[in-house]
């Protein structure tokens, strides 16, 4: 630990500096900015490239607004672990609004809001959990009186880049499942127009929003995305090709009831509903927690929660897929993302052989 | 999910119940945790003062109240520097605009201080050991290893594919590193802070009623009533008698909720036979006020026997304290004397406060309680975790109802559900938080938020942090409206709570 001795810092010190001050070293710094380079899948040349930027940086400011959530992005974000939340709040990002965590309260949380919104216009990082509803002028979330479909449209329209986190913010998630009674929206939707980075899942993976609010103060760019608005770092590769069972699924081991011997030995959660062929997202590698576990690793199927009306679109979750498409990487988001539909057929063909060889002898037998 | 098994009469494995309970267990732990240093302590403790404790003055505080070994004069100056960094910068972030200097705050800059530090080092313990339920749940939040008639993380000493040896030996650390933290920081600190806010057992009671559906089943039978948390009704703050819980008695109005019921705003409903037809009567947004004569709630307003109901942690360590709970009883007492005040100062917004720490701390105990008998399992072979007769709809009765309960954190949690022909035909939830935070229902009787509030002292209507700390105390589970109103009727402020 190089602490540094106390002096007067002024207002708007870098990232690096804020870190230093707190007793980070250089070392921890860089290995920090190598972790965020692999995170958003850079050759490693680019981290000294974050480490210069950051070093450049003023804290940025953020606001967090929470509409039709749970707040289950909110907690993944207490769960940050590079850097950590404690660190995230005191050092790396000035998080000026954010109804679950500030001190503040009712017309001084208002002004909070206000003094970032028209002070720092253009310049701050806007946060959106949860869907916005749209039907009936807005009744359906109010806060402060004010319609949830008003506020987000003054916050995302004056920031320099809105970050949706959740299934919800990104495309509706469960406040937008037929019938939809509140005419739930994704921010895109209600902020035409502005550009929205989309981070789903339930909750979003903290990491990936860590390492895209680094990717954006790092090039001064937001990541490139797919046709749903997601960053190719995180949402670029099925689950299903980088699954750690996949060798399961190619030679035909299939999990057929939960706690069977194939259940317990780690075999291909497929034929117990598993979504992880027709979803986007880089849980197999990055895993929740700080890499604890995630669902495939802990014997349940994904439920495809990344993917646009997943809760219309994926259920029944115990329900099989229709065969998905060959053994490779061959497919993107872009061609596959449209729906089931666009799987079914003759792709896999090649697939269905390797099952049949397999006989189901090895089957797991049931416990 | 226990809706669904008590709606088709299944029977859970015993792993699958000692799963959820440690999962449940250590969400407790957690949430409380965070609740207290997150989300509250901030009602209480004022970070600016801090800013002028001497470290030392923190330090002989912290090792008066506990062992905990982070406790030099030397941390507690590295952790002041740090927050004048952080202040100097003028980059306040989260503690923007709050009611730093207010009057109400009576810490002394030394607690102030102490309190800042263990904000921060709670912060970094939480994430740590909620990894017990990211281990059993898939991912916190959001654990994905619940099925109707068990669990999907399988169990076998013989695979590294499942709960193993290893997974107990990480499961034991994490909840080792748990009880101690409470333990030694959160239970300290609590009673540290209570001390100089005694007067705050007098406000914030309530309704006085408390419901408790009860939690961590010992055996596998749908709603058994064998709970280490016992089920139970407390009324009208006695204490001698505990009530049994009959679901029946449990109906939602809707006089003041903006929905409608086929009888009309004087009815109320069962929830299985649950009405849930939305119609907004309040004013266009953007508005200032909403008229509290009317329609002013999404929440509905649930009633037990026609009564208003307290539900969380303090109704369930009441219940437990008057069913003769041991443990409980010993930590209340303890409590209760440390602090130099009488069962009757639980009914009241410290009384909330130090019944989530009791709980916090009794949980935390069970945990390798319960990683004992899942090891006894697999040590005995038993590795089943689900009961898979009822997978399939076609194994379902054409018509089933049933109920499930749940004491989320936060409080009682019910699901109600009927079935026909293999679809959910009505599902209605009511949830903690709808019981503290119900608008007020046909009677005119107010919930316990609004029930809470009154006589509450309020030094200045423009910062009204005394508020805060009674509607924190429950740990509403959103952001929340609370319109304070004097004695002539008249709105003097409003304040949005979050």
């Amino acid at each position: 630990m190089d602490k540094e001795p106390e002096r007067e810092v002024p207002a708007g010190e870098t990232v690096y500096e804020a870190l230093k001050k707190r007793g980070v070293s250089r070392r921890d710094f860089l290995r920090f900015c190598s972790m965020m380079a692999a995170a958003i899948a850079l050759p490693s040349v680019f981290s000294s490239r974050i480490a210069e930027a950051l070093d450049a940086a003023k804290k940025p400011y953020v606001v967090w607004l929470e509409f039709q959530d749970c707040a289950g992005d909110t907690e993944a974000l207490l769960r940050a672990s590079k850097p950590t939340v404690a660190d995230m709040l005191l050092d790396v990002l000035s998080l000026e609004y954010h109804e679950t965590i500030m001190a503040a309260a009712g017309r001084q949380a208002e002004k909070s809001l206000q003094d970032v919104v028209r002070g720092q216009k253009g310049e701050y990082i806007a946060v959106v959990e949860g869907s916005v509803p749209v039907k009936d002028g807005g009744v359906y979330c109010c806060i402060g009186g004010r319609a949830a479909s008003e506020i987000v449209r003054e916050v995302c329209t004056g920031a320099m880049v809105t970050i949706a986190v959740g299934t919800c913010a990104t495309y509706g998630g469960i406040p937008a499942a037929e019938p939809n009674p509140t005419g739930a929206v994704s921010v895109q939707k209600a902020v035409p127009g502005t550009p929205v980075v989309n981070l789903p899942g339930c909750p979003a993976n903290v990491e990936n929003i860590t390492a895209t609010i680094v990717h954006f103060l790092t090039f001064g760019s937001l990541p490139p995305l797919d046709a749903v608005g997601r960053p190719l770092f995180a949402h670029g590769k099925r689950i299903h090709d980088n699954c750690e069972r996949r060798a399961h699924f190619d030679a035909g081991q299939f999990a057929r009831r939960w706690g069977d011997e194939g259940h317990r030995q780690g075999w291909c959660l497929y034929e117990l509903g598993c979504k992880g062929p027709e979803t986007f997202q880089n849980c197999p590698t990055v895993k929740y927690n700080e890499g604890t576990s995630w669902p495939v690793q802990a014997g349940h199927g994904c439920i495809g929660c990344a993917e646009p009306a997943f809760w219309d679109r994926m259920t029944p979750f115990y329900k099989r897929l229709p065969p998905p498409p060959g053994f490779g990487v061959e497919s993107t988001a872009d061609s596959v993302g449209a729906g089931l539909a666009a799987v079914t057929g003759a792709a896999l063909a090649a697939h269905g052989i390797g099952r049949l060889l397999s006989g189901g002898k090895k089957e797991g037998k049931e416990s | 999910m226990r809706a669904v098994e008590n709606a088709l009469e299944i029977t859970i494995p015993d792993n699958a119940r000692i799963i959820r309970n440690l999962i449940t267990g250590i969400q407790y732990v957690q949430d409380h945790v965070i609740h207290f240093y997150h989300l509250h302590a901030l009602d209480w403790v004022d970070i600016v003062s801090a800013l002028s404790a001497d470290p030392a003055k923190s330090a002989s505080l912290a090792q008066s109240i506990s062992d905990w070994p982070k406790s030099s004069a030397a941390y507690f100056k590295g952790m002041q520097e740090r927050l004048k960094g952080f202040v100097e910068r003028g980059q306040l972030g989260p503690f923007s605009n709050a009611y730093w200097g207010h009057p109400a705050y009576r810490l002394p800059p030394e607690a102030n201080l102490m309190a800042v530090a263990h904000y921060l080092e709670a912060l970094d313990w939480q994430r740590d050991v909620i990894r017990i339920q990211a281990l059993l749940g898939a991912k916190n939040p959001h654990a994905q290893t619940y099925l109707v008639g068990g669990m999907s993380i399988p169990v076998d000493p013989n695979s590294q594919n499942a709960l193993n040896a290893g997974s107990i030996a990480f499961i034991s650390g994490l909840a080792k590193k748990a009880l101690e933290f409470v333990e030694k920081v959160y239970i300290p600190d609590l009673l540290a802070v209570a001390s100089f806010y005694k007067d705050w057992a007098a406000y914030g009671e309530g309704t006085g009623n408390f419901l408790v559906y009860g939690e961590f089943p010992e055996d596998n039978a749908s709603n058994t009533d064998n709970l280490w948390l016992p089920r139970g009704i407390i009324l009208d703050r006695d204490l001698s008698r505990v009530h049994p819980v009959d679901h029946v008695k449990i109906t939602e109005y809707v006089t003041h909720s903006w929905y409608e019921y086929p009888d009309g705003d004087g009815s109320s409903r069962h929830p299985w036979d649950g009405v849930t037809d939305y119609r907004y009567t309040g004013p266009k947004p953007p508005y200032e006020f909403l008229d509290t004569d009317g329609k002013y709630s999404w929440l509905k307003a649930p009633r037990y026997d026609g009564r208003p109901m307290e539900v969380g942690p303090l109704a369930r360590m009441l219940v437990a304290y008057a069913s003769g709970h041991k443990r409980v009883q010993e930590v209340v007492n303890h409590v209760l004397k440390t602090l130099g005040v009488g069962t009757e100062a639980l009914f009241s917004t410290l009384g909330r406060i130090a019944a989530r720490g009791v709980e916090t701390l009794v949980t935390a105990e069970m945990l390798p309680v319960w990683l004992d008998e899942l090891s006894a399992n697999m040590k005995r072979g038993d590795l089943r975790i689900h009961d898979g007769g009822k997978w399939d709809p076609a194994a379902w009765p054409k018509e089933a109802r049933g109920y499930g309960w749940q004491e989320a954190p936060r409080g009682a949690l019910g699901h109600w559900l009927q079935i026909r022909n293999g679809r959910i035909a009505n599902y209605q939830c009511v949830v903690p938080s709808t019981w503290n935070g119900s608008p007020r229902d046909a009677k005119g009787q107010p919930g316990p938020y609004e029930a809470a509030l009154k006589g509450t002292p309020v030094a200045d209507p423009e910062q009204p942090v005394e508020i805060l700390r009674t509607v924190h105390s429950f740990d509403p589970c959103m952001a929340c409206a609370v319109h304070v109103v004097d004695a002539d009727g008249r709105e003097m402020t409003r304040i949005r709570i979050v």
